[in-house]
């Protein structure tokens, strides 16, 4: 058994959520996304064990390409997320009714095998098709099934779909660069490639347009808000709890051990962008009034410092990033199925017209408020390790950026609070908010149950990540 | 050589079905009589012939390209069936000149001498006039014949006067000799004054700026079936038999003895960004979906005349890159003609809905739209990536970067028309399930996909 498993369960998965009809299709994709996540367990144990489970298959002749898929300790990680989340996206979405349902689910599975494609690729070009795959489905998904006027969906969809389509093909032309001085694409020997400062620039450039585009990185985000907020809360999970994680991981994975030289002479600059990010989605979220808006915004800030992490070059900073990666994951896609639980019952995302739900369901108020204070980095949350590390790091090159980034946990949780207020608490709403559902109630306990854990037991993931992220930085650091 | 005879042979008997009475049998027998010549085609791939005092020669590239070809031409008889039925008195002529037009066209790729190339671009173009206005009583469609008939005649009189001019230079039609004197040292200048005469020519067909202004009205104006084919037969012949010049006559090598290389290139980059940008810059303002493709194909034009620049070692690329242009537009038009059978034009608000009407045809139109814009997994994403990398290690990375935005800006038209179909209302019934439609669309994208997951099966077969 080697990591093509995964990969092919959730091909099929999305084939056979397809054929299976509109009625049974949401039970067949859960099945099939649970039984991805006991592969990737099981592969887990496995390469825990100490066995291979690389592929490496010739593909195409000429130019050289290969059907590579490496599963080091990253990877695995990142396929981990993507395989737990996705059932309990899945899951998250059988209070709703859609129209095929047929469609969209298998689109949700399909993209969820294009991301994990993703993570595993090992191979540049194989892993630059997983990319471009992973954003057709998100764009139908938005597109069919999203809310609010379809003129202004339309606009924000297609601008998102152009903007990370230009930059991702900025990036294939790098690869393409890469591959005539290397002669291959396979990621060992495109690590080997020794390439001049200036030509390293250009590389770095490149792959920052498509990443910063995807993370997103300041200026490079404007087309976030509208989409998190037009899309359907599924393909709002998808897109911040999943695919931004993988412009983050193609930093620590591609971009930096490709162009070292580049990455440590702007490294200022980066980092600065990183942090930018943070204080401006902490500013503008304090004013947002749509609740789906709020939480894009705050995810803007907390990528932001994940970003500035992983371009500090410093094992903390890399571990660093990749927890936060995998808290922010579960925890904005807990967020926005709160949203979403409100909106089933107001049929509203505006924050003003919530309020006082505490007193008629006190169950689901702490369970929100659990995630919010996940969310603000609360100690004894997966957060607070994730973020805490990243401001050590931080801290390192310079305590001006640890103290900035900092801001992220202060104005968070100034944010966050006031909405929580401004939602849960206050008077009696006039409107009746029926108790939270034994399913809705699964996916929030599984999502809070991951953080807790993990944030008084945070080492079987850093023992997980860092013989890669070490081997990373060493890449980083040979000339 | 044989294939040539054999497609011929073919056109005849296809006009005696009219005499015969045997209207209703001419699509399934004329497919089955081009899945003959595709296996007579492919008999003959590998071996390097020449026939009649070297008129015709067959080799590897020939042979490659005639199967694109026929296989184009299949999917298009295909598609006649349905768009004639209002014609049932005229299609055995239809289906005939679709199969003269083949045989010019691999007449096209497989000359040896200027003479027969001369003959096979009159006999493909002149069918392509009388199809341009074969819809008699539509005004459009009248004009379109004539603006494509004269623009084409004057095309085909420069080709005409650059052979001339090699003549008078070389003393002799025939390719292997220039091919061997193109070395000589001392060339008149007559030579390459020549070439860039049938260059200029050939770039009429191919429909590239600055040479391009008849295409939009002519796809527009023909009916949907010509626009079809004058868009992926058409094209992928004038582009393949270009290049077959240029590489037949060692135009380069010739160039270069002469200091004159430099120039040929800084005009083929020009010519290419110019066709690349004002094609899609073009198509982003285009609301019917004719028009749009044609100015698509324009782009496409210029993507495909970057394979010039590299001609010892891009025919592969070249045979890769039509092959998915192709393909693409078979499978966007069969869904076309659909769409717009009943429509008296083809404007964008026709395909609202599709996505709800017509699930699997919205969905192969996405996909050719996809491919087209070169998003992976289709075989139109191979072949730009083949086609970069070929570029960049040339040299050009400029010309690959300004092919890369122009990549983007494409994705603005294609993305119009699947939003069109997904998030609008269906405002018309569409009923019937015409089989031969279906099939030829399903058919084409599955190649295309197929190529998409094993770009070496074609890429690999011209080295």
């Amino acid at each position: 058994m080697n990591v093509s498993t995964i990969l092919i369960i959730l091909l099929i998965g999305a084939f056979a959520t397809y054929f299976s009809g509109d009625k049974l299709a949401s039970k067949v994709a859960l099945l099939f996304s649970l039984a991805a996540l006991g592969c990737s367990i099981v592969l887990l144990n496995n390469y825990n064990a100490g066995e291979n489970i690389s592929v490496i298959n010739s593909w195409i002749n000429q130019p050289k390409i290969s059907f590579a898929l490496n599963g080091d300790g990253l990877g695995l990680a990142m396929v981990l997320l993507t395989a737990a989340l996705t059932p309990i996206i899945i899951f998250s979405s059988f209070g709703n009714e859609y129209k095929n349902a047929k469609g969209f689910y298998a689109l949700i599975l399909f993209m969820a095998f294009a991301m994990a494609g993703t993570f595993l690729a090992a191979d540049g070009l194989l892993y630059y098709i997983f990319w471009e795959l992973a954003l057709i489905p998100i764009y139908f998904i938005a597109l069919i099934w999203g809310n609010g006027d379809a003129e202004e969906r339309r606009k924000a969809v297609v601008k998102f779909f152009i903007y990370t389509l230009a930059g991702s093909l900025f990036m294939l032309t790098a690869f393409i660069y890469l591959y005539t001085k290397a002669g291959s694409f396979l990621i060992e020997d495109l690590y080997k490639v020794n390439l001049s400062a200036c030509e390293q620039f250009w590389i770095f450039l490149a792959f920052f347009l498509a990443y910063a585009i995807k993370i997103p990185i300041i200026p490079f985000h404007t087309w976030q808000a509208n989409v998190y907020q037009k899309a359907p809360t599924v393909g709002t999970m998808l897109l911040s709890g999943i695919m931004l994680k993988m412009g983050l991981y193609s930093v620590l994975r591609w971009q930096l051990p490709l162009a070292p030289i580049a990455a440590k002479e702007y490294m200022y600059i980066f980092i600065g962008l990183g942090i930018a990010g943070v204080i401006y989605g902490s500013i503008v979220a304090l004013r947002q009034k749509d609740l789906k808006k709020l939480l894009a915004y705050s995810s803007l800030a907390h990528v932001g410092l994940i970003a500035a992490g992983s371009y500090t070059l410093t094992l903390d900073g890399f571990r660093g990033a990749v927890m936060q990666m995998i808290a922010h994951g579960f925890v904005v896609v807990g967020l926005f199925f709160a949203a979403e639980v409100i909106f089933r019952r107001y049929e509203t995302r505006e924050i003003s017209e919530m309020g006082g739900i505490r007193t008629q369901s006190p169950k689901f108020t702490s369970m929100f408020l659990i995630l919010v204070l996940a969310s603000v980095a609360l100690p004894s949350t997966f957060n607070f390790v994730g973020e805490f590390t990243v401001l050590y790091s931080l801290s390192q090159i310079n305590i001006w950026f640890a103290i900035l980034g900092g801001t992220t946990i202060i104005l968070g949780a100034y944010y966050m609070l006031r909405m929580f207020q401004h939602v849960m608490l206050g008077e009696t709403n006039s409107k009746v908010f029926a108790d939270v559902t034994l399913n809705e109630g699964i996916s929030f306990a599984v999502i809070i149950a991951v953080l807790l854990f993990f944030g008084f037991y945070p080492k079987p993931i850093t023992d997980l990540i860092t013989p890669s992220l070490e081997n990373i930085l060493q890449v980083i650091n040979k000339n | 050589m044989n294939t040539l005879i054999a497609i011929t042979g073919l056109g005849i008997f296809c006009l005696l079905f009219e005499i015969l009475n045997l209207r209703k049998a001419i699509v399934p027998i004329t497919i089955l009589g081009l899945l003959g010549v595709l296996a007579l085609n492919y008999c003959e791939f590998g071996t390097e012939q020449s026939y009649y005092n070297n008129m015709i020669a067959v080799s590897k590239f020939s042979t490659a390209f005639s199967s694109l070809f026929i296989v184009l031409t299949i999917f298009l008889v295909a598609l006649s069936h349905n768009f004639y039925q209002n014609h049932p008195t005229k299609i055995s002529d239809y289906v005939a000149i679709k199969v003269f037009l083949l045989a010019g066209a691999v007449a096209m790729v497989s000359f040896g001498n200027l003479a027969m190339f001369f003959l096979g671009i009159e006999i493909l173009s002149i069918a392509l006039y009388v199809l341009a206005a074969s819809d008699r009583l539509n005004i459009k469609s009248n004009e379109a014949g004539m603006k494509y008939f004269l623009m084409g005649s004057f095309a085909s009189g420069i080709i005409l006067f650059g052979i001339c001019l090699i003549y008078g230079a070389m003393g002799s039609f025939d390719i292997s000799d220039i091919h061997e004197s193109a070395l000589s040292a001392e060339l008149p200048i007559w030579f390459p004054i020549g070439m860039i005469l049938m260059v200029i020519g050939m770039l009429f067909k191919v429909a590239a700026v600055p040479f391009h202004f008849w295409a939009p009205d002519v796809y527009e104006g023909s009916p949907a079936l010509t626009t079809a084919l004058m868009s992926t037969l058409a094209k992928v012949v004038a582009i393949a038999t270009l290049f077959k010049l240029i590489a037949g006559m060692n135009f380069i090598s010739s160039l270069d003895n002469q200091d004159l290389l430099h120039t040929f290139e800084v005009i083929v980059v020009i010519i290419s960004i110019a066709s690349m940008s004002v094609g899609n810059i073009m198509a982003l303002r285009q609301v019917n979906v004719k028009r749009m493709l044609a100015f698509s194909g324009i782009s496409h034009a210029g993507f495909m005349l970057m394979t010039l620049l590299t001609v010892s070692a891009s025919a592969g690329v070249l045979l890769y890159y039509t092959t998915a242009y192709a393909l693409a537009g078979i499978a966007a038009f069969s869904v076309i003609l659909y769409v717009c059978r009943d429509q008296d034009n083809e404007d964008i608000t026709n395909f609202h809905g599709l996505g709800k009407t017509n699930p699997l045809l919205a969905a192969v139109l996405t996909a050719s739209l996809l491919s087209m814009a070169g998003i992976p997994i289709f075989s139109g994403f191979f072949a730009k990536l083949f086609l970069f990398n070929q570029t960049i290690q040339a040299g050009y990375i400029g010309l690959v970067i300004v092919a890369v935005i122009n990549s983007i800006i494409s994705v603005g038209y294609y993305f119009k028309l699947i939003i069109a179909m997904y998030s609008k209302e269906p405002n018309q019934e569409r009923t019937g399930r015409p089989f031969l439609i279906y099939a030829t669309a399903v058919v084409s994208i599955v190649l295309n996909i197929a190529l998409g997951l094993f770009p070496s099966l074609v890429l690999d077969l011209l080295k």
